[in-house]
């Protein structure tokens, strides 16, 4: 099915030319990076990690898209999912392999990666999140592609696909869960270390994976043929709308347990993010707009007539994916770190070869997306559905 | 030549190999590991749980200190970039108490305790959270209490640092050689990449030397084994109000500090 992707009118070829030019630069400060080592990004020993681990934890969420699509499909039967099922399916092996790349970009001997295999350590936390990162990536692999296949020769996808799909359920729970342990499990770094640190995880990722999904299903309509159904948008958006609300709620529930309780740890990080911590607030205004972004987002879909407006939901569904960006992609990880273990405060912002890093990373990502969507939007539109 | 020599030679020759190729020596497996811990000698000191006891009393001036951080930096190849570098490598240092007790001040702490400078290493913690969290055994804890670092395994994951609530972790953020003034050709340089921190002079145990530090103290650090009723370091602790650093957080830190009653922390006879 792949050679689907090598016949493309010249929009999609120019798209393919400069996502490859994006990889192309990122590829080139990598190398710096690679030569002079992670002293050229804004990491400190105080905040040890930055934009390439945020980036990975908030795709871990993106990765999530496929179950909120897989769990109503083929658990409650509503078929209207049919059609979109395999964008969200598509868009989870895309987001993985970003996490997958951030985790090794970030890496200060990246070529002692197999380390991690050779030498497998159960009580770390990060062994795990391998397994369950390669794992939900070979799952949607196999179960994307086959049914893909399946599809196109129009007849029902074999028989051993359904359990590797159910088994995909808990799996997209895990990578979360495990995702989330990574933080939650270390004493002394108070912003993290909560209970509902899986819980905040699970929500935003059901927010922001399928808020991206609508918006690419409403690009893939625009640019092809394929069009994933109005109403799978519209079942789609009420999920969005459930989980961010959600996701603002257990917010509130930490930011309820740090104040009231009056604990000077704790509040501290919540602090620096959101008025800055003895004068340092780099962070504030990132913060602030999260917050605002994440109302306006709420706001907007909440009320039926005005998620039934495409345009409408399509700002919403941008101020909830920047929204949950901001929150995970920079204030989580970065705020951690925040006041350090001594009680000082020490900033990061990061430096312009990290953000190309970053951004080849994300055309990558795009890349490999861009292909598998080509694939799957040719097949549907060889079968006519 | 001497069995550590041996040893000393051997890891020499990795690290100066990774510094060229920064190629991976997983290959070499635990043995590696074996090989950066050394062999014990003859009279190598041995204990069930090595532990410190800091007495910042014993430190009459900054010059004092100066040498401590000077003997254990030097012997150690440790870089020296700066100290408002953001790359600092440091093994041991100080912080006022108010920074390395947090949460133990308040407003009425007298400001010469407040101020007062503590010196500060890896507690080569009995649960340590730094080698819990490390997915290749890089970090590991010995059997006599050490909490231990193979930098040819270490993937520079940093998983570590944001691990340990005591920030003795540091990373290379760059090639360390250049800030190296005097090489000290009995101990490896590290490579960039890589994390590392206050080894407890194991190399210098191995061959029955006491840790650097302690040596050059006059007594402000003493060196011991915390499970044998008997050495100094428990009649110390017997002795004396000590405390640890954020013990609430379950490391179980190895470094006590002894408190004086004076309420300064600091000189005996103030
Ligand atoms: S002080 Fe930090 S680095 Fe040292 S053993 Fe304890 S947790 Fe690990
Ligand atoms: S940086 Fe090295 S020592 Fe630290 S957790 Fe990662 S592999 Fe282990």
């Amino acid at each position: 099915m792949l050679e689907k992707a090598l016949s493309g009118s010249k929009r999609y070829w120019t798209w393919i030319v400069f996502l490859l030019a994006l990889a192309g630069v990122g590829t080139i400060a990598y190398l710096y990076q690679f030569t002079h080592g992670l002293g050229i990004t804004g990491l400190s020993r105080d905040v040890t990690w930055g934009f390439y681990i945020a980036q990975f934890t908030y795709l871990v969420g993106v990765a999530a898209s496929a179950v909120m699509l897989v769990i109503p499909y083929y658990l409650h039967h509503y078929k209207k999912f049919g059609r979109i099922l395999i964008l969200g399916e598509f868009l989870a092996i895309a987001a993985v392999i970003m996490c997958i790349l951030f985790i090794f970009v970030d890496l200060g001997q990246p070529m002692r990666v197999m380390n991690v295999m050779l030498y497998p350590t159960p009580n770390s936390i990060m062994f795990w999140d391998m397994v369950v990162l390669l794992g939900y990536l070979t799952l949607n692999l196999v179960i994307g592609w086959t049914t893909l296949g399946a599809e196109r020769k129009e007849v029902p996808p074999p028989a051993w696909v359904k359990p590797l799909i159910y088994l995909s359920i808990p799996w997209a729970a895990s990578i979360h869960t495990v995702t989330a342990f990574l933080y939650a499990g270390l004493p002394g770094r108070h912003l993290w270390l909560t209970a509902i640190m899986a819980a905040r995880f699970l929500s935003s990722a059901f927010a922001a994976g399928p808020a991206l999904l609508i918006l690419l299903a409403l690009i893939v309509r625009k640019v092809s043929k394929f069009d994933p159904g109005t109403e799978a948008i519209q079942s789609l958006a009420k999920i969005v709308t459930y989980a961010m609300i959600i996701n603002v709620f257990f917010f509130l529930l930490e930011v309820f347990t740090a104040f009231y309780s009056n604990i000077p740890g704790h509040m501290a990080p919540l602090k620096y993010l959101f008025v800055g911590l003895e004068g340092h607030t780099k962070l504030v205004p990132w913060m602030w707009a999260a917050a605002i972004l994440a109302f306006v987002g709420i706001g907007l879909l909440l009320f039926p007539h005005l998620r039934r407006n495409e345009g409408i939901l399509a700002i919403a569904l941008v101020a909830v994916f920047l929204s949950t960006w901001i929150d995970k992609g920079m204030g989580l990880v970065v705020g951690g770190f925040i006041p350090n273990p001594f009680e000082r405060v020490v900033e990061y912002a990061p430096t312009a070869p990290e953000l190309l890093i970053t951004m080849g990373v994300y055309a990558v990502g795009f890349l490999v997306l861009t292909v598998l969507y080509k694939v799957a939007v040719s097949v549907k539109e060889e079968i006519g559905v | 030549m001497s069995m550590e020599r041996r040893n000393f030679l051997k890891l020499a020759g990795i690290s100066a190999l990774l510094g060229i190729g920064g190629a991976s020596v997983a290959g070499l497996g635990r043995k590696g590991a074996e090989a950066s811990q050394m062999e014990p000698g003859p009279n190598a000191l041995t204990a069930k749980r090595w532990g410190f006891v800091v007495d910042m009393s014993k430190f009459r001036t900054q010059a004092d200190i100066d040498r401590v951080v000077h003997a254990c930096h030097s012997i150690h190849n440790v870089p020296d970039f700066g100290k408002d570098s953001p790359h600092e490598v440091k093994w041991i240092w100080t912080d006022a108490y108010e920074h390395v007790f947090p949460g133990n001040e308040d407003e009425y702490t007298p400001h010469t305790l407040k101020e007062m400078p503590f010196l500060v290493f890896c507690n080569h913690c009995a649960k340590p959270a730094c080698v819990r969290v490390c997915p290749t055994k890089a970090t590991f804890k010995r059997k006599d209490g050490i909490v231990m670092m193979d930098m040819h395994r270490c993937i520079g994951c940093r998983f570590c640092m944001a691990a340990c609530p005591f920030g003795a972790r540091s990373f290379n953020f760059r090639d360390p050689r250049p800030g190296i003034r005097e090489p000290s050709p009995e101990f490896p340089t590290r490579t960039k990449g890589v994390v590392e921190k206050c080894t407890a002079c194991y190399e210098r145990l191995a061959v029955g030397k006491m840790p650097a530090c302690a040596e050059q103290s006059n007594g402000g650090i003493v060196f011991g084994d915390l499970e044998d009723p008997h050495s100094e370091v428990r009649k110390l602790i017997a002795s004396h109000y000590t405390i640890r650093r954020k013990p609430e957080l379950g490391t179980m830190p190895s470094i006590y500090y002894i408190i004086r009653s004076n309420g300064t922390g600091g000189a005996e006879h103030a």
